[in-house]
């Protein structure tokens, strides 16, 4: 297989959302834009998966793949034991309630000449439910994010701030009693106080509505402070996969070593050494590196790095954690067979 | 570099008898459908050659108008303004437009969030710098390409000859903004403003970005006005923090001391609620419960006491002012700091925090 392997996955049965193999290309003006390149992810019921990488890394992309927005051009999606990728459009459309998405920047997610009552009921009309009963699912999901039903119903999206209209997005995508929320990106544009607020909010809808997320973002804090279980991509691969505390605490691939190291700390008691920065630039996805497609920007290279592409493999030290490099930071087993 | 609460106690740092930058008493104020919107409200700093100053603050509170208006760049004329600023002993409130722009780029310039919108798509980049020199430097056709691939190199853009030809959105985003600094030092500016410079930019590009900037600095004695919503970036590298809320400065101090021991409960709140990389998962994170105050109708007393948890009746009455603490150079906005044994009222954690 031409991917980063699939050691990382679980048992099929035990997951709610698998994905295998998945690959994402756009043309572009002639030339091919490989934007995620055989990646295979899964998600157990109930769990956070956080997706975490920089612009271009392919999160967004995987992200929306799932939904079948737009499809993927190979590999599949299995969603509660359904293929995705092979059903109807119509097939797909009855499945959607339970696949909801919130997206980065709230106020353009929201129609602005509709009512904050009319946004947050309109799936519900859109799946033929009578309007008494949706009036009362309206205000209940409102008070579940926080907005007073009573003064938010009819107003505006322009009325609220950018937190207001973020939770105006969360009780959307929530009143379907959706099972899995992709969040994308869904406290970037957010000041830090308001972000705070928001992501204490998905904790406890999470618990309220029992669901099951993939948490894609940039920034590796929040990410971590959301998560379950952590899978760093980079130019449309997996690098490592593993239990955030663990993950975070002595990173096996040198990109998520860099990238932790990148972030400015704002501890100044314990001040860590200027971080080791990472030269050069993300390469081209349209034309990715062979090999290890962060070899380019690796501090660890070598010739093997460019000549094999490396194979997710578990750690030896932790059975949890898993890693596609030839020579990663923390020891990992060696895999036989990588067919 | 130092920070003044009004003008005659004023404190001065690192001993050069009169500052590069000092802003007095400014304010500014936007008209708007329902009255007035005070954007600046009596702002007062000085920063000296060479130095770093910090200032940090959420989406509203005054951080860019006030960089902005520092270079002269207040929208309209009908902005209302009081205070001074002064440069190099010359006060810039009180220059003619045409004055103002001969020092714009040449001694004071400024680096914006998003390098896209900073450049001309439709100009070749080569053009774009060697205007500058041409026009505020007043070199020769010949010598300015010089000096541009100079520049180019500087800033670490390397096959800078053919990158001349190049149009901005050949470049990614790190690498225009690196173009945009090098449109910035170009004249050799005496103070460089930099309003989020590595906000639109991946987490690896901003430590390479902040690093250029401070080597820049370091190289030309610039002084720099770092503006970020976010503490990590200027916790490492700034030698003194302003902490703006509601158009206020509420907090200033050296940037160690600020992080170490802060005084006012805005700053502590705003670094509470940030997700740190050494909490475990699912760590909850303390949040700032409400919203700024509304800046056309600014209540009475202290602009943070509604949402504050240590607030008492005094501070919903009186404003209270910038106040010195033990040392002389660290000065907060607060009646009942942290520190002066005001119980601490738990947040309410519910979902119900108005975003």
């Amino acid at each position: 297989m031409a991917g980063t392997g699939i050691a990382h996955l679980r048992a099929a049965d035990a997951s709610l959302m698998r994905v295998d193999d998945l690959t994402v290309e756009f043309r572009r003006r002639g030339s091919t834009v490989h934007a995620v390149s055989g990646i295979s992810i899964d998600v157990l019921e109930g769990e956070t998966l956080g997706l975490v990488g920089e612009s271009g890394c392919g999160k967004s992309t995987t992200g929306r793949a799932i939904v079948q927005l737009p499809r993927p051009s190979s590999g599949s999606v299995t969603f509660r034991g359904r293929q995705l990728t092979t059903l109807s459009n119509r097939e797909m459309r009855k499945l959607r309630p339970s696949l909801q998405m919130i997206y980065q920047d709230p106020i353009s997610s929201l129609n602005p000449c509709h009512t904050v009552g009319e946004i947050v009921g309109e799936p519900l009309k859109v799946w033929g439910s009578d309007k008494d009963s949706r009036q009362a699912k309206v205000d209940d999901v409102l008070r579940a994010v926080g907005l007073d039903p009573q003064t938010a119903r009819g107003k505006y999206p322009k009325e609220f701030s950018g937190g207001q209209c973020q939770r105006i997005c969360i009780a959307r995508a929530l009143i379907l009693d959706p099972k899995l929320l992709i969040c994308d990106e869904p406290v970037s544009a957010l000041d830090v106080s308001v972000q705070a607020q928001i992501l204490n909010l998905l904790e406890d809808m999470k618990a309220r509505y029992g669901l099951t997320m993939v948490f894609i973002a940039h920034d590796l804090a929040v990410v971590k402070n959301i998560s379950d279980r952590v899978v760093v991509m980079y130019l449309g691969k997996l690098c490592e996969v593993g239990p955030p505390d663990e993950l975070y605490a002595a990173p096996a691939h040198p990109y998520t070593e860099a990238l932790l190291s990148a972030i400015p700390e704002v501890d100044v008691d314990s001040p860590k050494a200027r971080p080791k920065l990472l030269t050069g630039e993300v390469a081209s996805s349209t034309d990715p590196p062979s090999g290890c497609r962060f070899r380019t920007r690796c501090p660890r290279a070598e010739p093997r790095c460019a000549e094999e592409e490396p194979m997710m493999r578990p750690l030896e030290a932790d059975e949890n954690r898993f890693v596609a490099c030839h020579f990663p930071l923390v020891a990992a087993k060696q895999v036989s067979s990588a067919s | 570099m130092g920070f003044s609460q009004r003008k005659g106690d004023e404190y001065v740092m690192g001993g050069s008898a009169e500052p590069l930058l000092e802003v007095a008493d400014l304010t500014i104020e936007f008209p708007v459908a329902s009255g007035r919107l005070r954007a600046v409200d009596s702002v007062s700093l000085t920063l000296d050659a060479g130095k770093t100053l910090g200032i940090v603050g959420e989406s509203g509170s005054g951080k860019s108008v006030l960089t902005r208006s520092i270079m002269g760049l207040t929208p309209g004329r009908s902005t209302r303004k009081r205070g001074t600023v002064t440069f190099k002993g010359q006060q810039l409130t009180s220059l003619a437009p045409k004055q103002l722009r001969r020092l714009r780029g040449n001694e004071i310039a400024i680096v914006m969030q998003d390098p896209m919108t900073s450049l001309n798509p439709v100009v070749r980049i080569g053009r774009q710098i060697t205007e500058v020199l041409r026009f505020r430097g007043g070199m020769s056709r010949a010598d300015a390409k010089q000096r541009a691939v100079e520049l180019l190199e500087s800033v670490g853009i390397s096959n800078a000859p053919q990158r001349l030809h190049r149009y901005p959105h050949e470049f990614s985003g790190g690498m225009r903004q690196r173009v945009v600094i090098a449109m910035a030092i170009a004249c050799e500016p005496a103070l460089l403003l930099a309003d989020e410079p590595t906000t639109a930019l991946d987490v690896t590009t901003q430590a390479q970005i902040l690093q250029l900037l401070e080597d820049q600095q370091r190289e030309r004695h610039m002084a720099m006005i770092l503006v970020t919503h976010d503490l990590g970036v200027v916790a490492t590298r700034t030698d003194r923090t302003a902490v703006m809320y509601a158009g206020q400065i509420v907090e200033v101090a050296p940037t160690r001391t600020l992080l170490r021991s802060m005084k006012m409960p805005y700053t502590e709140a705003l670094l509470q609620s940030m997700p740190k990389l050494s909490d475990p998962s699912h760590t909850r994170l303390n949040t700032i419960p409400g919203a700024p105050p509304d800046l056309r109708s600014i209540p009475a007393g202290c602009r943070f006491a509604p949402r504050c948890p240590y607030a008492q009746d005094k501070c919903r009455q009186e404003l209270p002012p910038l106040i010195a603490a033990e040392t002389s150079d660290h000065l907060y906005r607060c009646w009942f700091p942290i520190g002066s044994g005001v119980p601490k009222r738990p947040a309410v954690s519910l979902a119900g925090e108005a975003g």
